[in-house]
């Protein structure tokens, strides 16, 4: 029988590989995306201080190393028993996060939605990329550059550098926003904030515009999970988790981020270096999840920024008041959050906590800690064992792309049956796959985000376990 | 002590007093000749041989050659320089050093080193040895991963504090940083306010829990090469 030999993996970034599993009948009966995992990653930590993870854990991704340092550095917090910031510390942190929620949204939607939005999934690929968006829309080309640049401006202000920063440290922060680096992220906030507001508008045209198509293209039923603050409001940096069903009802709320495993497990499968986590109370087979900007605009109440309310408003009349299960409303959700995070940029640069003085505090040790934050492409689950000798002796990450593991799955089953005829990968079927994975931004791209391409390999097998064909689209494009 | 030997670096004209090296004249002179593992107040070790110059000719380190009237130094010269810069490299390779997340980033006197030379990767293989991290001290950590061997903690210990904590053992390849215990760092009379403990020149000795305190941009080489302090002090007093 023919299987699938994926190399064992210690590295950070990589390509998707799919495979596609037909039935007797050669009709889909299944859709596997593999993953690089991490798990390399959590054994070299393993007896190592545990002030270094906030740093160290940024090597696991080029593209959203913040979001690990934060949420490293949250459980760390723990550790020292200095959960409790002070508001410099907090506010420093969260404008990170936002800064990095920006530019990472930015880079996504501009960069690699919107060739396929702007141009059709079926167009020609050599126009479907950043450089067809910026010779056809040379404006949106300029903004999403500069609004990928600014929200790496607002990292390097709070984390020291653009990438691989050091600036939350256990219990707090290493410096606080001087005056001159406000003043600089000053200077072009309105516009980031008008920008914000025409992508939000960009996407959701694009999303009514297109419902026909997006009902049916890799769209399921599913529950949702993410964080949010204690009275419901939507918070990217804190808060308890909440899951809710298909319909909105709620599975659990407010859950105490150190209690992640009361109602969080993950699943094994024999053909796959990523795990499967779901919600105990359901079962593997019905407990599986979305996460991300979909997600956290379906479990929130509210969002505690203007604009960014106002475009939920819109985003949840257009699925009836009930939560949106469409795949391809992750680039509208998408863009909410990119505005909520610019509005709340600016809240925060003038904020004269950010100039205060009182970075670190400290409190009785612990030895076991979570950290959780929703990143820019989900739920993000950081769990550490420390020994008194300061030496991390466990680490178990669930990071945001494995936490969508089943839900892309899904997505791409239900592309392939649309899109396979035969036993033959088509261009077609490997460009509107892509376009189905894309849409949850999954991490396996970081490696390529620049370029604008995704590697993707995918394979057909049928129900004996035979390769009936193979293609691969990526680099050389 | 009278400045009353003469000798040229590069060509320049140094004076020094008798029993004095050649990195402690130049330094003297405003002249920067690269260093590892040698540091002021300590024996000379003549170990990293960073400090290589050639003195009438013939290759010596610097930091042990006392100076010897009418010498001719020369110090920075292209030879030399791709000599050091080899020398860097390949304590890179011998170690795992990630500076990505090595809290002595900024701060490290190896990776300063590599930037004043022009080094963005190192050209030999990677040996990727395993190493242990010792933890087992309350206060204070030895990470064998980031260890050069060059000494000035064992030298330290023994020249400054008046203890006798580190020491090494084995030789050639085998050769490694140990302390005299049977077990472990924290089994030994090592106590966080030896100087030993700020005398590593990597992230190999460090006092545990400072970590990331100091932000990037403002660690001691973010702004100034290694070397510059010396380069500008004679600058100053001219
Ligand atoms: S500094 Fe002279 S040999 Fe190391
Ligand atoms: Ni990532």
């Amino acid at each position: 029988m023919t299987r699938i030999v994926i190399e064992p993996v210690t590295r950070v970034e990589g390509h998707g590989k799919v495979s596609i599993l037909l039935d007797e009948g050669n009709r889909v009966q299944q859709a596997r995306l593999h993953v690089v995992e991490f798990r390399g990653f959590e054994r070299f930590v393993q007896g190592r201080p545990y002030w270094e993870m906030p740093v160290a854990v940024q090597r696991l991704c080029g593209i959203c190393p913040v979001s690990h340092h934060l949420a490293a550095v949250k459980a760390m917090d723990r550790i020292v028993g200095g959960e409790k910031l002070t508001p410099t510390a907090e506010k420093m942190r969260r404008l990170m996060h936002y800064g990095q929620m920006f530019q990472s949204h930015a880079l996504h939607f501009f960069h690699l939605a919107s060739p396929d939005l702007l141009f059709g999934f079926g167009s020609d690929a050599r126009k479907r990329n950043v450089l067809g968006v910026a010779a056809a829309h040379p404006e949106l080309g300029r903004q999403g550059i500069l609004m990928r640049k600014y929200g790496q401006e607002v990292i390097k202000a709070t984390a020291g550098k653009k990438i691989h920063g050091t600036g939350a440290i256990p219990g707090g922060i290493n410096k606080n926003l001087s005056i001159a680096e406000r003043d600089a992220l000053l200077v072009d906030i309105a516009q980031m904030v008008r920008w914000g507001e025409s992508a939000v508008a960009l996407a959701r045209d694009y999303t009514l515009g297109n419902l026909e198509l997006a009902v049916d293209f890799g769209s399921f039923e599913s529950n949702h999970l993410s964080i949010v603050r204690a009275d419901g409001a939507m918070d990217l940096y804190d808060g308890g988790l909440r899951a809710i069903d298909k319909d909105g009802n709620r599975l659990f709320d407010h859950l105490d981020n150190q209690r992640y495993r009361d109602v969080i497990a993950e699943e094994v499968k024999s053909w796959s270096y990523m795990k499967f986590p779901f919600l105990i109370a359901l079962g593997p087979a019905a407990g599986w999840y979305r996460v991300g900007p979909l997600a956290r605009i379906n479990t929130c109440n509210f969002i505690d920024t203007p604009k960014a309310e106002a475009a939920r408003k819109e985003f949840v009349k257009a699925s009836g008041g009930k939560p949106n299960n469409l795949t391809l409303a992750y680039h509208w959700a998408r863009m909410i959050e990119t505005l909520h995070s610019i509005e709340k940029i600016e809240l925060l640069l003038h904020d004269k906590d950010l100039q205060g003085t009182d970075l670190v505090v400290k409190g009785d040790r612990r030895e076991e800690a979570v950290g959780i934050i929703e990143a820019p492409r989900g739920t993000l689950i950081h769990h550490y064992k420390v020994d008194r000798n300061d030496r991390v002796t466990m680490c178990n990450l669930i990071v945001s792309t494995t936490n969508n593991n089943e839900s892309m799955n899904r997505a791409v089953a239900s592309v392939a049956r649309k899109y396979l005829s035969g036993v033959e990968i088509t261009e077609g079927l490997l460009n509107h796959v892509e376009v189905a994975i894309r849409a949850y931004d999954p991490c396996l791209s970081c490696a390529t985000h620049a370029l604008g391409q995704m590697p993707l390999q995918i394979e057909l097998f049928d129900a004996a376990g035979r390769l009936l064909d193979r293609k691969c689209k990526g680099m050389a494009q | 002590m009278a400045n009353d030997i003469s000798f040229t670096i590069d060509g320049v004209e140094v004076a020094a007093a008798p029993g004095q090296t050649i990195i402690e004249a130049a330094e003297a002179a405003g002249i920067y000749i690269p260093r590892l593992c040698h540091k002021p107040g300590l024996e000379p070790f003549g170990g990293c041989r960073v400090c290589t110059v050639k003195s009438n000719g013939r290759p010596c380190s610097a930091c042990t050659q006392p100076v010897a009237p009418g010498m001719v130094v020369e110090n920075d010269t292209e030879e030399l320089r791709a000599l050091r810069r080899d020398l860097v490299e390949l304590l890179f390779v011998e170690g795992n050093h990630f500076c990505m997340f090595c809290e002595k980033s900024g701060h490290c006197e190896l990776q300063a080193l590599a930037y004043r030379f022009g080094i963005a990767a190192p050209r030999f293989d990677y040996t990727w040895p395993a190493r242990q991290v010792d933890m087992s001290h309350p206060d204070i950590l030895v990470d064998h991963n980031r260890c050069i061997l060059c000494g000035r903690c064992v030298r330290t210990s023994r020249q400054v504090d008046g203890k006798n904590v580190f020491q090494f053992v084995g030789r050639g390849h085998e050769k490694r940083l140990a302390v005299n215990a049977e077990a472990d760092l924290g089994a030994t009379d090592a106590a966080v306010t030896d100087a030993a403990v700020g005398a590593c020149p990597v992230g190999a000795l460090l006092k545990k829990r400072i970590g990331f305190a100091t932000p990037v941009g403002r660690r001691p080489y973010d702004e100034r090469p290694i070397g510059t302090d010396i380069e500008t002090a004679a600058a100053r007093k001219e």
